[in-house]
Protein backbone atom coordinates (compact mmCIF):
# COMPACT_ATOMS: atom_id res chain seq x y z
CA UNK A 1 0.00 0.00 0.00
CA UNK A 2 1.19 3.52 -0.77
CA UNK A 3 2.23 5.23 2.47
CA UNK A 4 1.54 8.79 1.42
CA UNK A 5 -0.37 9.93 -1.65
CA UNK A 6 -0.89 13.57 -2.56
CA UNK A 7 -2.37 14.91 -5.75
CA UNK A 8 -2.68 18.61 -6.61
CA UNK A 9 -2.57 19.29 -2.88
CA UNK A 10 -2.68 22.86 -1.58
CA UNK A 11 -1.81 23.57 2.05
CA UNK A 12 -2.15 26.78 4.02
CA UNK A 13 -4.07 28.71 6.62
CA UNK A 14 -7.48 30.29 6.17
CA UNK A 15 -8.00 31.07 2.51
CA UNK A 16 -4.34 31.65 1.74
CA UNK A 17 -2.38 28.70 0.33
CA UNK A 18 1.22 28.56 1.49
CA UNK A 19 2.18 25.85 -1.00
CA UNK A 20 0.03 24.37 -3.72
CA UNK A 21 0.19 21.85 -6.53
CA UNK A 22 1.94 19.19 -4.44
CA UNK A 23 1.80 15.73 -5.95
CA UNK A 24 3.77 12.79 -4.63
CA UNK A 25 3.65 9.09 -3.84
CA UNK A 26 5.69 7.48 -1.10
CA UNK A 27 6.18 3.79 -0.48
CA UNK A 28 6.93 2.10 2.86
CA UNK A 29 10.51 2.67 4.01
CA UNK A 30 11.06 5.79 1.92
CA UNK A 31 12.44 9.07 3.21
CA UNK A 32 11.20 12.43 1.94
CA UNK A 33 13.26 15.43 3.01
CA UNK A 34 11.60 18.85 2.90
CA UNK A 35 14.11 21.67 2.55
CA UNK A 36 13.45 25.38 2.48
CA UNK A 37 13.93 28.65 4.29
CA UNK A 38 11.77 29.78 7.20
CA UNK A 39 8.20 30.31 6.02
CA UNK A 40 8.71 28.20 2.91
CA UNK A 41 5.85 25.85 3.85
CA UNK A 42 7.70 22.86 5.36
CA UNK A 43 5.90 22.94 8.70
CA UNK A 44 2.55 23.74 7.08
CA UNK A 45 2.86 20.67 4.87
CA UNK A 46 3.85 18.49 7.83
CA UNK A 47 0.94 19.77 9.92
CA UNK A 48 -1.39 18.99 7.05
CA UNK A 49 0.02 15.46 6.80
CA UNK A 50 -0.46 15.11 10.58
CA UNK A 51 -4.10 16.15 10.31
CA UNK A 52 -3.68 19.37 12.30
CA UNK A 53 -4.59 21.56 9.29
CA UNK A 54 -7.16 20.63 6.68
CA UNK A 55 -5.92 20.47 3.09
CA UNK A 56 -7.18 23.49 1.12
CA UNK A 57 -7.82 21.39 -1.95
CA UNK A 58 -6.50 18.33 -3.72
CA UNK A 59 -6.24 14.73 -2.54
CA UNK A 60 -4.20 13.53 0.40
CA UNK A 61 -4.07 10.15 2.10
CA UNK A 62 -1.77 8.43 4.54
CA UNK A 63 -1.87 4.63 4.54
CA UNK A 64 -5.08 4.87 2.55
CA UNK A 65 -6.90 7.11 5.06
CA UNK A 66 -7.45 10.82 5.44
CA UNK A 67 -4.89 12.70 7.57
CA UNK A 68 -5.50 12.39 11.31
CA UNK A 69 -7.56 9.23 11.02
CA UNK A 70 -4.82 6.77 12.02
CA UNK A 71 -3.24 8.11 15.22
CA UNK A 72 -1.64 4.78 16.09
CA UNK A 73 0.09 4.55 12.72
CA UNK A 74 1.19 8.14 12.15
CA UNK A 75 3.44 10.01 14.59
CA UNK A 76 4.30 13.71 14.44
CA UNK A 77 7.13 15.62 16.09
CA UNK A 78 6.38 19.35 16.02
CA UNK A 79 9.05 21.95 15.41
CA UNK A 80 9.09 23.23 18.96
CA UNK A 81 7.60 20.62 21.28
CA UNK A 82 6.24 22.23 24.41
CA UNK A 83 8.04 21.41 27.63
CA UNK A 84 6.19 23.67 30.00
CA UNK A 85 8.25 24.56 33.04
CA UNK A 86 5.17 23.91 35.13
CA UNK A 87 4.72 20.32 34.01
CA UNK A 88 5.57 18.00 36.88
CA UNK A 89 6.57 15.18 34.56
CA UNK A 90 9.70 13.11 34.37
CA UNK A 91 11.24 11.93 31.12
CA UNK A 92 9.70 8.46 31.15
CA UNK A 93 6.20 9.94 31.66
CA UNK A 94 6.63 12.20 28.63
CA UNK A 95 7.88 9.29 26.52
CA UNK A 96 5.02 7.09 27.78
CA UNK A 97 2.57 9.63 26.35
CA UNK A 98 3.61 8.25 22.98
CA UNK A 99 1.62 5.11 23.86
CA UNK A 100 -1.64 6.98 24.59
CA UNK A 101 -2.82 6.71 20.98
CA UNK A 102 -2.76 2.93 21.41
CA UNK A 103 -4.22 2.91 24.92
CA UNK A 104 -7.08 5.36 24.38
CA UNK A 105 -9.12 6.27 27.44
CA UNK A 106 -9.54 2.95 29.13
CA UNK A 107 -6.91 0.35 28.13
CA UNK A 108 -4.42 -0.54 30.82
CA UNK A 109 -0.78 -0.38 29.82
CA UNK A 110 0.98 -3.72 29.46
CA UNK A 111 4.53 -4.96 29.88
CA UNK A 112 4.89 -4.51 26.12
CA UNK A 113 4.02 -0.80 26.42
CA UNK A 114 6.54 -0.37 29.20
CA UNK A 115 9.22 -2.24 27.21
CA UNK A 116 8.58 0.00 24.18
CA UNK A 117 8.93 3.12 26.33
CA UNK A 118 12.20 1.88 27.79
CA UNK A 119 13.55 0.89 24.39
CA UNK A 120 12.57 4.26 22.89
CA UNK A 121 14.44 6.09 25.64
CA UNK A 122 17.51 3.92 25.06
CA UNK A 123 17.42 4.55 21.33
CA UNK A 124 17.56 8.31 21.82
CA UNK A 125 20.09 8.03 24.64
CA UNK A 126 17.84 9.60 27.26
CA UNK A 127 17.30 6.45 29.37
CA UNK A 128 19.87 7.50 31.98
CA UNK A 129 17.64 10.51 32.73
CA UNK A 130 14.39 8.59 32.74
CA UNK A 131 13.52 9.80 36.23
CA UNK A 132 14.61 13.41 35.80
CA UNK A 133 11.96 16.13 35.56
CA UNK A 134 11.75 17.28 31.94
CA UNK A 135 11.66 20.92 33.07
CA UNK A 136 15.21 20.50 34.44
CA UNK A 137 16.68 19.19 31.16
CA UNK A 138 18.60 21.08 28.50
CA UNK A 139 16.97 21.87 25.15
CA UNK A 140 18.83 19.02 23.47
CA UNK A 141 17.81 16.52 26.15
CA UNK A 142 14.20 17.65 25.87
CA UNK A 143 14.39 17.15 22.11
CA UNK A 144 15.70 13.59 22.65
CA UNK A 145 12.80 13.00 25.04
CA UNK A 146 10.22 14.15 22.49
CA UNK A 147 11.90 12.09 19.79
CA UNK A 148 11.65 9.04 22.08
CA UNK A 149 7.96 9.83 22.55
CA UNK A 150 7.46 9.75 18.79
CA UNK A 151 9.34 6.45 18.51
CA UNK A 152 7.20 4.97 21.30
CA UNK A 153 4.18 5.37 19.02
CA UNK A 154 5.63 2.54 16.85
CA UNK A 155 4.02 4.25 13.88
CA UNK A 156 4.30 3.36 10.22
CA UNK A 157 4.69 6.98 9.15
CA UNK A 158 6.93 9.46 10.99
CA UNK A 159 6.51 13.20 10.40
CA UNK A 160 9.52 14.98 11.87
CA UNK A 161 9.76 18.78 11.89
CA UNK A 162 13.40 19.71 12.40
CA UNK A 163 14.18 16.87 14.83
CA UNK A 164 17.85 17.83 15.07
CA UNK A 165 17.13 21.38 16.28
CA UNK A 166 19.10 21.98 19.47
CA UNK A 167 21.14 18.77 19.13
CA UNK A 168 24.91 18.60 19.01
CA UNK A 169 26.84 16.64 16.36
CA UNK A 170 26.44 13.36 18.24
CA UNK A 171 22.73 13.99 18.57
CA UNK A 172 22.40 14.72 14.85
CA UNK A 173 24.25 11.50 14.02
CA UNK A 174 21.99 9.60 16.43
CA UNK A 175 18.85 11.01 14.75
CA UNK A 176 20.22 10.10 11.34
CA UNK A 177 20.87 6.52 12.54
CA UNK A 178 17.40 6.35 14.07
CA UNK A 179 15.77 7.36 10.81
CA UNK A 180 17.83 4.73 8.96
CA UNK A 181 16.74 2.06 11.44
CA UNK A 182 13.09 3.05 11.18
CA UNK A 183 13.23 2.98 7.38
CA UNK A 184 14.84 -0.46 7.49
CA UNK A 185 11.75 -1.79 9.26
CA UNK A 186 9.46 -0.24 6.65
CA UNK A 187 8.61 3.06 8.29
CA UNK A 188 8.01 5.97 5.92
CA UNK A 189 9.65 9.20 7.11
CA UNK A 190 8.99 12.81 6.14
CA UNK A 191 11.68 15.08 7.54
CA UNK A 192 11.68 18.89 7.46
CA UNK A 193 15.12 20.42 7.81
CA UNK A 194 17.37 23.35 6.96
CA UNK A 195 20.36 21.04 6.52
CA UNK A 196 21.20 20.04 2.96
CA UNK A 197 23.32 17.21 4.38
CA UNK A 198 20.15 15.55 5.69
CA UNK A 199 19.06 15.01 2.09
CA UNK A 200 21.95 12.74 1.16
CA UNK A 201 20.23 9.52 2.20
CA UNK A 202 16.74 10.55 1.06
CA UNK A 203 14.70 8.84 -1.62
CA UNK A 204 12.93 12.09 -2.38
CA UNK A 205 13.80 15.72 -1.76
CA UNK A 206 11.30 18.54 -2.00
CA UNK A 207 12.71 22.07 -2.20
CA UNK A 208 10.14 24.57 -0.99
CA UNK A 209 9.90 28.34 -1.31
CA UNK A 210 6.16 28.89 -0.76
CA UNK A 211 5.86 26.65 -3.81
CA UNK A 212 7.42 23.39 -4.89
CA UNK A 213 10.71 24.43 -6.48
CA UNK A 214 11.80 20.86 -7.15
CA UNK A 215 10.83 17.33 -6.21
CA UNK A 216 12.79 14.20 -7.01
CA UNK A 217 15.87 12.19 -6.16
CA UNK A 218 18.51 14.24 -4.32
CA UNK A 219 20.76 14.57 -7.38
CA UNK A 220 17.89 16.00 -9.41
CA UNK A 221 16.12 18.09 -6.79
CA UNK A 222 19.26 19.73 -5.43
CA UNK A 223 20.61 21.05 -8.72
CA UNK A 224 22.30 24.44 -8.54
CA UNK A 225 19.55 26.35 -10.30
CA UNK A 226 16.97 25.05 -7.83
CA UNK A 227 19.14 25.80 -4.80
CA UNK A 228 19.81 29.29 -6.09
CA UNK A 229 16.11 29.83 -6.59
CA UNK A 230 15.33 28.52 -3.13
CA UNK A 231 18.18 29.98 -1.05
CA UNK A 232 19.89 32.50 -3.33
CA UNK A 233 23.13 30.49 -3.32
CA UNK A 234 24.43 27.05 -4.24
CA UNK A 235 26.27 24.45 -2.22
CA UNK A 236 30.05 24.18 -2.76
CA UNK A 237 31.14 21.46 -5.17
CA UNK B 1 -2.85 20.91 72.57
CA UNK B 2 -6.30 22.11 73.62
CA UNK B 3 -5.70 25.13 71.44
CA UNK B 4 -5.31 22.85 68.44
CA UNK B 5 -8.05 20.28 69.08
CA UNK B 6 -10.71 21.74 71.37
CA UNK B 7 -12.36 23.96 68.76
CA UNK B 8 -13.18 20.84 66.76
CA UNK B 9 -13.80 18.49 69.68
CA UNK B 10 -16.28 20.83 71.37
CA UNK B 11 -18.14 22.28 68.39
CA UNK B 12 -20.08 20.31 65.82
CA UNK B 13 -20.14 23.26 63.39
CA UNK B 14 -16.34 23.28 63.45
CA UNK B 15 -16.18 19.54 62.73
CA UNK B 16 -18.63 19.92 59.85
CA UNK B 17 -16.61 22.87 58.56
CA UNK B 18 -13.42 20.82 58.76
CA UNK B 19 -14.94 17.87 56.90
CA UNK B 20 -16.50 20.20 54.33
CA UNK B 21 -13.25 22.07 53.84
CA UNK B 22 -11.29 18.84 53.38
CA UNK B 23 -13.81 17.66 50.76
CA UNK B 24 -13.45 21.02 48.97
CA UNK B 25 -9.65 20.72 49.22
CA UNK B 26 -9.69 17.23 47.64
CA UNK B 27 -12.10 18.28 44.86
CA UNK B 28 -10.08 21.44 44.14
CA UNK B 29 -6.82 19.44 44.20
CA UNK B 30 -8.01 17.23 41.35
CA UNK B 31 -9.51 19.99 39.20
CA UNK B 32 -6.89 22.56 40.22
CA UNK B 33 -4.04 20.35 39.06
CA UNK B 34 -5.31 20.53 35.50
CA UNK B 35 -6.21 24.24 35.88
CA UNK B 36 -2.57 24.93 36.75
CA UNK B 37 -1.10 22.58 34.13
CA UNK B 38 -3.27 23.81 31.27
CA UNK B 39 -3.10 27.44 32.34
CA UNK B 40 -6.83 27.84 32.95
CA UNK B 41 -6.60 30.14 35.96
CA UNK B 42 -8.38 32.99 34.17
CA UNK B 43 -11.12 30.63 32.98
CA UNK B 44 -11.45 29.34 36.53
CA UNK B 45 -11.72 32.91 37.81
CA UNK B 46 -14.32 33.74 35.17
CA UNK B 47 -16.34 30.63 36.00
CA UNK B 48 -16.17 31.43 39.69
CA UNK B 49 -17.66 34.88 39.02
CA UNK B 50 -19.84 33.82 36.12
CA UNK B 51 -22.01 31.70 38.40
CA UNK B 52 -22.96 34.75 40.47
CA UNK B 53 -26.01 35.89 38.43
CA UNK B 54 -27.25 32.30 38.28
CA UNK B 55 -27.06 31.89 42.03
CA UNK B 56 -28.59 35.31 42.66
CA UNK B 57 -31.49 34.62 40.27
CA UNK B 58 -32.07 31.21 41.83
CA UNK B 59 -32.23 32.79 45.28
CA UNK B 60 -34.61 35.46 43.98
CA UNK B 61 -36.87 32.71 42.62
CA UNK B 62 -36.49 30.52 45.68
CA UNK B 63 -34.70 27.79 43.73
CA UNK B 64 -31.55 25.94 44.86
CA UNK B 65 -28.39 28.00 44.43
CA UNK B 66 -26.63 24.96 42.96
CA UNK B 67 -29.10 24.86 40.06
CA UNK B 68 -28.57 28.57 39.43
CA UNK B 69 -24.79 28.14 39.61
CA UNK B 70 -24.92 25.30 37.08
CA UNK B 71 -26.95 27.43 34.65
CA UNK B 72 -24.61 30.39 35.19
CA UNK B 73 -21.55 28.21 34.50
CA UNK B 74 -23.15 26.75 31.36
CA UNK B 75 -23.97 30.24 30.05
CA UNK B 76 -20.43 31.39 30.84
CA UNK B 77 -18.76 28.44 29.05
CA UNK B 78 -21.11 28.57 26.08
CA UNK B 79 -20.73 32.34 25.81
CA UNK B 80 -16.93 32.19 25.80
CA UNK B 81 -17.02 29.55 23.08
CA UNK B 82 -19.45 31.51 20.90
CA UNK B 83 -17.75 34.90 21.35
CA UNK B 84 -14.25 33.58 20.67
CA UNK B 85 -15.31 31.64 17.55
CA UNK B 86 -17.91 33.94 15.99
CA UNK B 87 -16.15 37.24 16.57
CA UNK B 88 -12.58 35.98 16.10
CA UNK B 89 -11.46 37.27 19.46
CA UNK B 90 -8.70 35.70 21.49
CA UNK B 91 -9.81 33.33 24.24
CA UNK B 92 -8.81 35.63 27.09
CA UNK B 93 -10.65 38.61 25.56
CA UNK B 94 -13.82 36.52 25.25
CA UNK B 95 -13.40 35.26 28.83
CA UNK B 96 -12.81 38.82 30.08
CA UNK B 97 -15.94 40.13 28.37
CA UNK B 98 -18.16 37.37 29.71
CA UNK B 99 -16.49 37.56 33.12
CA UNK B 100 -17.23 41.25 33.73
CA UNK B 101 -20.64 41.00 32.04
CA UNK B 102 -21.78 38.13 34.25
CA UNK B 103 -20.31 39.71 37.38
CA UNK B 104 -22.06 43.00 36.66
CA UNK B 105 -25.33 41.16 36.01
CA UNK B 106 -24.95 39.30 39.30
CA UNK B 107 -24.35 42.51 41.25
CA UNK B 108 -27.34 44.18 39.52
CA UNK B 109 -29.62 41.29 40.45
CA UNK B 110 -28.44 41.27 44.05
CA UNK B 111 -28.89 45.06 44.27
CA UNK B 112 -32.62 44.58 43.65
CA UNK B 113 -33.13 43.85 47.31
CA UNK B 114 -31.42 45.09 50.43
CA UNK B 115 -31.89 41.63 51.94
CA UNK B 116 -29.48 40.38 49.31
CA UNK B 117 -26.52 42.11 50.95
CA UNK B 118 -26.05 39.22 53.32
CA UNK B 119 -26.69 36.69 50.59
CA UNK B 120 -24.11 38.33 48.33
CA UNK B 121 -21.49 37.96 51.03
CA UNK B 122 -22.58 34.36 51.43
CA UNK B 123 -22.17 33.72 47.69
CA UNK B 124 -18.81 35.45 47.43
CA UNK B 125 -17.23 34.22 50.63
CA UNK B 126 -19.19 31.10 51.48
CA UNK B 127 -20.60 30.06 54.81
CA UNK B 128 -18.25 27.35 55.92
CA UNK B 129 -19.26 27.56 59.57
CA UNK B 130 -22.90 27.11 58.65
CA UNK B 131 -22.71 24.04 56.41
CA UNK B 132 -24.92 21.07 57.08
CA UNK B 133 -24.58 17.33 56.59
CA UNK B 134 -26.62 17.76 53.37
CA UNK B 135 -23.99 20.20 52.10
CA UNK B 136 -21.33 17.63 52.97
CA UNK B 137 -23.21 14.98 50.99
CA UNK B 138 -23.40 17.27 47.93
CA UNK B 139 -19.72 18.09 48.25
CA UNK B 140 -18.87 14.38 48.47
CA UNK B 141 -20.92 13.64 45.35
CA UNK B 142 -19.08 16.44 43.55
CA UNK B 143 -15.74 14.97 44.66
CA UNK B 144 -16.69 11.56 43.28
CA UNK B 145 -17.88 13.03 39.94
CA UNK B 146 -14.75 15.18 39.56
CA UNK B 147 -12.59 12.18 40.48
CA UNK B 148 -14.28 10.00 37.85
CA UNK B 149 -13.94 12.69 35.16
CA UNK B 150 -10.26 13.17 35.99
CA UNK B 151 -9.58 9.42 36.00
CA UNK B 152 -11.34 8.76 32.71
CA UNK B 153 -9.89 11.85 31.04
CA UNK B 154 -6.41 11.67 32.54
CA UNK B 155 -4.64 10.81 29.28
CA UNK B 156 -6.21 13.48 27.02
CA UNK B 157 -6.03 16.00 29.89
CA UNK B 158 -2.31 15.34 30.22
CA UNK B 159 -1.76 15.62 26.47
CA UNK B 160 -3.75 18.88 26.41
CA UNK B 161 -1.59 20.19 29.24
CA UNK B 162 1.42 19.73 26.97
CA UNK B 163 -0.07 20.76 23.62
CA UNK B 164 -3.44 20.66 21.84
CA UNK B 165 -1.73 19.28 18.73
CA UNK B 166 -0.25 16.37 20.66
CA UNK B 167 -3.72 15.47 21.91
CA UNK B 168 -5.17 15.63 18.40
CA UNK B 169 -2.41 13.59 16.78
CA UNK B 170 -2.87 11.03 19.55
CA UNK B 171 -6.48 10.52 18.51
CA UNK B 172 -8.24 12.66 21.15
CA UNK B 173 -10.54 15.57 20.30
CA UNK B 174 -8.89 18.66 21.79
CA UNK B 175 -12.15 20.63 21.80
CA UNK B 176 -14.18 17.84 23.41
CA UNK B 177 -11.73 17.17 26.21
CA UNK B 178 -11.06 20.87 26.77
CA UNK B 179 -14.81 21.28 27.34
CA UNK B 180 -14.88 18.21 29.59
CA UNK B 181 -12.05 19.76 31.60
CA UNK B 182 -13.97 23.06 31.87
CA UNK B 183 -17.04 21.13 32.99
CA UNK B 184 -14.94 19.50 35.70
CA UNK B 185 -13.77 22.94 36.87
CA UNK B 186 -17.36 24.23 36.75
CA UNK B 187 -18.60 21.33 38.91
CA UNK B 188 -15.85 22.10 41.41
CA UNK B 189 -16.79 25.79 41.52
CA UNK B 190 -20.51 25.08 41.81
CA UNK B 191 -20.04 22.54 44.58
CA UNK B 192 -17.61 24.70 46.51
CA UNK B 193 -19.48 28.00 46.53
CA UNK B 194 -21.45 26.91 49.62
CA UNK B 195 -18.28 26.45 51.61
CA UNK B 196 -15.52 28.83 50.53
CA UNK B 197 -17.64 30.99 48.21
CA UNK B 198 -17.21 31.84 44.54
CA UNK B 199 -14.57 34.49 45.19
CA UNK B 200 -12.30 32.26 47.21
CA UNK B 201 -12.76 28.94 45.44
CA UNK B 202 -10.19 30.06 42.87
CA UNK B 203 -7.62 30.28 45.67
CA UNK B 204 -8.32 26.67 46.62
CA UNK B 205 -8.13 25.64 42.97
CA UNK B 206 -4.78 27.27 42.33
CA UNK B 207 -2.69 27.74 45.48
CA UNK B 208 -2.51 24.07 46.63
CA UNK B 209 -2.00 22.78 43.07
CA UNK B 210 0.71 25.38 42.46
CA UNK B 211 2.44 24.19 45.63
CA UNK B 212 2.16 20.62 44.35
CA UNK B 213 3.73 21.57 41.02
CA UNK B 214 6.83 22.82 42.85
CA UNK B 215 7.68 19.41 44.24
CA UNK B 216 5.83 16.72 42.28
CA UNK B 217 7.17 14.73 39.35
CA UNK B 218 3.93 12.95 38.59
CA UNK B 219 0.40 14.20 38.15
CA UNK B 220 -0.83 11.88 40.89
CA UNK B 221 1.69 13.20 43.41
CA UNK B 222 0.84 16.80 42.41
CA UNK B 223 -2.81 16.06 43.23
CA UNK B 224 -1.85 14.35 46.50
CA UNK B 225 0.32 17.27 47.61
CA UNK B 226 -2.43 19.71 46.58
CA UNK B 227 -5.01 17.76 48.61
CA UNK B 228 -2.72 17.68 51.66
CA UNK B 229 -1.91 21.41 51.39
CA UNK B 230 -5.60 22.23 50.92
CA UNK B 231 -6.61 20.10 53.89
CA UNK B 232 -3.86 21.56 56.07
CA UNK B 233 -4.92 25.06 55.01
CA UNK B 234 -8.50 24.20 55.99
CA UNK B 235 -7.42 23.06 59.45
CA UNK B 236 -5.10 26.01 60.09
CA UNK B 237 -7.54 28.50 58.58
CA UNK B 238 -10.42 27.26 60.71
CA UNK B 239 -8.27 27.32 63.83
CA UNK B 240 -7.15 30.90 63.18
CA UNK B 241 -10.71 31.88 62.35
CA UNK B 242 -12.02 30.35 65.59
CA UNK B 243 -9.44 31.83 67.92
CA UNK B 244 -9.19 35.29 66.36
CA UNK B 245 -12.78 35.67 65.13
CA UNK B 246 -11.81 36.01 61.47
CA UNK B 247 -13.70 35.02 58.31
CA UNK B 248 -13.25 31.25 57.90
CA UNK B 249 -13.16 30.98 54.09
CA UNK B 250 -10.72 33.87 53.72
CA UNK B 251 -8.48 32.47 56.49
CA UNK B 252 -8.30 29.11 54.71
CA UNK B 253 -7.47 30.56 51.30
CA UNK B 254 -4.91 32.98 52.74
CA UNK B 255 -3.28 30.07 54.56
CA UNK B 256 -3.05 28.14 51.28
CA UNK B 257 -1.41 31.12 49.57
CA UNK B 258 1.03 31.58 52.48
CA UNK B 259 1.95 27.86 52.32
CA UNK B 260 2.67 28.31 48.62
CA UNK B 261 4.84 31.36 49.30
CA UNK B 262 6.81 29.54 52.01
CA UNK B 263 7.17 26.43 49.84
CA UNK B 264 8.30 28.40 46.79
CA UNK B 265 10.84 30.33 48.85
CA UNK B 266 12.17 27.15 50.49
CA UNK B 267 12.38 25.51 47.07
CA UNK B 268 14.38 28.39 45.66
CA UNK B 269 16.76 28.40 48.64
CA UNK B 270 17.22 24.63 48.29
CA UNK B 271 18.02 24.97 44.59
CA UNK B 272 20.39 27.88 45.08
CA UNK B 273 22.31 25.86 47.65
CA UNK B 274 22.67 23.04 45.17
CA UNK B 275 20.74 20.63 47.31
CA UNK B 276 18.21 19.93 44.65
CA UNK B 277 18.51 16.19 45.03
CA UNK B 278 15.90 14.04 43.42
CA UNK B 279 13.35 12.71 45.81
CA UNK B 280 13.46 9.27 44.20
CA UNK B 281 9.75 9.29 43.78
CA UNK B 282 10.23 6.87 40.93
CA UNK B 283 11.99 3.58 40.83
CA UNK B 284 15.07 3.43 38.63
CA UNK B 285 14.46 3.15 34.91
CA UNK B 286 15.03 -0.57 35.08
CA UNK B 287 12.21 -0.81 37.58
CA UNK B 288 8.57 -0.21 36.81
CA UNK B 289 7.72 2.28 34.06
CA UNK B 290 4.35 4.00 34.33
CA UNK B 291 2.41 4.42 31.11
Amino acid sequence: MTSIHASSLAVGYGKRPVVDNISLNMQPGELLVLIGTNGSGKSTLLKTLAGLINPMHGDLSLLGSAPGQLPTQVAYLPQHPVSSHTLPLCVQDVVAMGRYAHLGLFKRSTDTDRAIVLESMKRTGIDSQANDPIRDLSGGQQQRTHLAQVLARRAEVLLLDEPTAGLDLNGRKAVSDLIATERARGVTVVLATHELADAESADLVMLLAQRVVSLGAPADALRDEYLRECFGFTQPH
Amino acid sequence: MNYLIDPFANNEFMRLALFGGILVACTCAIAGTFVVLRGLAFVGDALAHGVLPGIATAMLLGVSGIVGAAIGAAVMMGGVSVVSRRFRLSGDTAIGLLFVGMLALGVMITSRSSSFVGDLAHILFGELLGITTTDLAWQFIALVIVGIIAFVGRRPFLLLSVDDGLARTSGFSARLFHNVMLTMVAITVIASFQTVGTLLVLGMLIAPAATGSLFARRIESMMLIAALVGSLSTYIGLLVSYHYDLAAGASIVLTAVVIFAISATANEIRKSRGHDHHDHEHPHVHGEIHV
